[in-house]
């Protein structure tokens, strides 16, 4: 057995696999994260969320799914075909493809890959693409407009989101997630980086357009910002991309400042639980946090969005970042120095 | 407190924490909302619902034809037409409330000599067609004799104020 997953094809259809372990999980944690947040928001507002489909409406994602399946999928006359039809995919699947390297416990992730986090953080550049084609491709003033502001939004918080992930590195020494997680087995990075690690969580708002900084979608001013045209599969792949990216930032989060699938009380009963709960559970409490910000904080005026990108969070990090970097100079704490 | 100050203080985050903390409190409260379809909220016996024409406990129909719900409906909801009928007394050939114009202010009821037009409880006839609004006499008077007993113990009740 060993000797086949050592062939081409051996590795092969083990990639295949390790993919859809990954993949299929993702797939059900956005539909029931949409339930989540739509339960969570409702309690939060003195209400129930679904509660018809099936027990506590557990059902309501895969209800939710076949409507979109079964709907008309509308391409606008003035649109560029391909490009329309393209923009979604790229979306959908930049959200999945990032899950390459996260390290959901130890030893388990599909790439370990040196430049992990280079390479996370190049997909989730590449993401504002899918939301340009979008824009562009729908020939429509809204979403043009919707997808200029996402734009400009996304590339400001990468910025500092940036500096935020150098620090970290600075820290670590590699830019091996795993190697990243195993560093924190001491303290969390959250504790000693607390300004990164809040600044991280904002930039990840803004990065995934949520509330308050979903000034993409905009309803209120420009309907839904740049997936106005989109109807049916195209509208809920979209969609599925925005929760998994949500889950990706959440998953990111957790692996560079709270300690991955690391156990937070490292003694007896805790380090028996094994490392997936806890990184899921560490996820969830960031997701939660996702859609608990929306339930409180209205949404920010655009001008308000690029001075806190700028103006706020650029020279706090990178001031962060020559801080760090000298006193680990100082004190000798460098990695691999 | 100086500007630099205020901006300092604001990188605490502490209006936002406020904030989140005011919502996480709320969700931890009990639910406001009542499960709609399966429970309903009580109404007052004043509940101006559904119209619906009454009968006479011997199953005469109590409407004399008067016109005063017609004269009085400020939406024009009302037609009524009357001939006198084989028995010599008169009662309407035509009662008809367009339900898409009624605004529901109740003084077809209160015009009513004879209690005949009422608004009922039932607040649930939504239908699919926009025709189906349009009540005639046999539908008012199946309302009637539909929600007779709610009716008149809603009469009964309110008696005492009128």
């Amino acid at each position: 057995m060993t000797a086949f997953f050592n062939t081409d094809i051996g590795i092969f259809i083990l990639t295949v696999l390790e993919s859809l372990a990954v993949i299929v999980p993702l797939l059900i944690g956005v539909a029931y994260l949409t339930y989540f947040e739509r339960k969570v928001m409702g309690a939060i507002q003195l209400r129930k969320g679904p509660n018809v489909v099936g027990p506590f409406g557990l059902m309501q994602p895969f209800a939710d799914a076949l409507k979109m399946l079964v709907k008309e999928t509308i391409i606008p006359a003035g649109s560029d075909r391909a490009l329309f039809v393209l923009a979604p995919m790229i979306t959908f699947g930049l959200a999945v493809v990032a899950w390459a390297v996260i390290p959901v416990n130890y030893h388990w992730v599909v790439a370990n890959i040196n430049v992990g986090i280079l390479y996370l953080f190049a997909i989730s550049s590449l993401g504002v693409y899918g939301i340009i084609i979008a824009g562009w491709a729908s020939n429509s003033k809204y979403a043009f407009l919707g997808a200029l502001r996402s734009a400009a939004q996304m590339v400001s918080y990468e910025v500092s989101m940036g500096f935020v992930i150098v620090t970290v590195l600075i820290c670590v020494g590699s830019l091996n997630l795993s190697d990243i997680v195993m560093a924190q087995r001491h303290i969390w990075f959250a504790i000693p980086l607390l300004p990164l690690f809040v600044i991280f969580f904002i930039s990840g708002l803004a990065e995934t357009n949520r509330a308050p900084f979903d000034l993409a979608e905009g309803e209120t001013e420009i309907v839904a910002g740049f997936f106005v045209e989109y109807s049916a599969m195209s509208f809920a792949l979209f969609f599925l991309g925005e929760y998994a990216n949500m889950i990706l930032i959440s998953a990111m989060t957790t692996t560079l400042f709270l300690g991955g699938w690391l156990s937070p009380i490292p003694f007896a009963p805790f380090i028996w639980v094994p490392g997936v709960i806890w990184f899921l559970l560490k996820i969830l409490v960031c997701l939660f946090t996702f859609i608990w910000v929306r339930a409180t904080l209205p949404r920010f005026r655009y001008d308000q969005l690029m001075a806190l990108g700028w103006k706020v969070f650029l020279p706090i990090s990178l001031f962060y970042l020559v801080f760090v970097a000298g006193v680990m100079e100082i004190f000798g704490w460098l990695p691999n120095a | 407190m100086n500007r630099l100050g205020r901006m300092a203080w604001g990188l605490v985050l502490s209006e936002i924490l406020a904030g989140m903390a005011l919502t996480l409190r709320f969700f931890f409260k009990p639910k406001a909302t009542i499960n709609y379809p399966y429970e309903k909220n009580p109404i007052s016996p004043r509940f101006k619902g559904e119209h619906a024409l009454r009968r006479y406990p011997n199953g005469e129909e109590r409407c004399i034809a008067c016109k005063l719900c017609e004269a009085v409906c400020p939406a024009q909801a009302i037609t009524i037409e009357a001939e006198p009928r084989d028995d010599g007394s008169r009662r309407t050939t035509r009662y008809d409330i367009d339900m898409t114009k009624c605004i529901y202010c109740g003084l077809c009821e209160e015009a009513c000599p004879v209690d005949a037009i009422v608004e009922g409880p039932n607040f649930e006839f939504a239908t699919e067609t926009r025709e189906e609004l349009m009540y005639n006499k046999a539908k008012l008077l199946e309302n009637g004799d539909r929600w007779e007993p709610e009716l008149a113990k809603r009469l009964e009740l309110d008696a005492p104020y009128r």
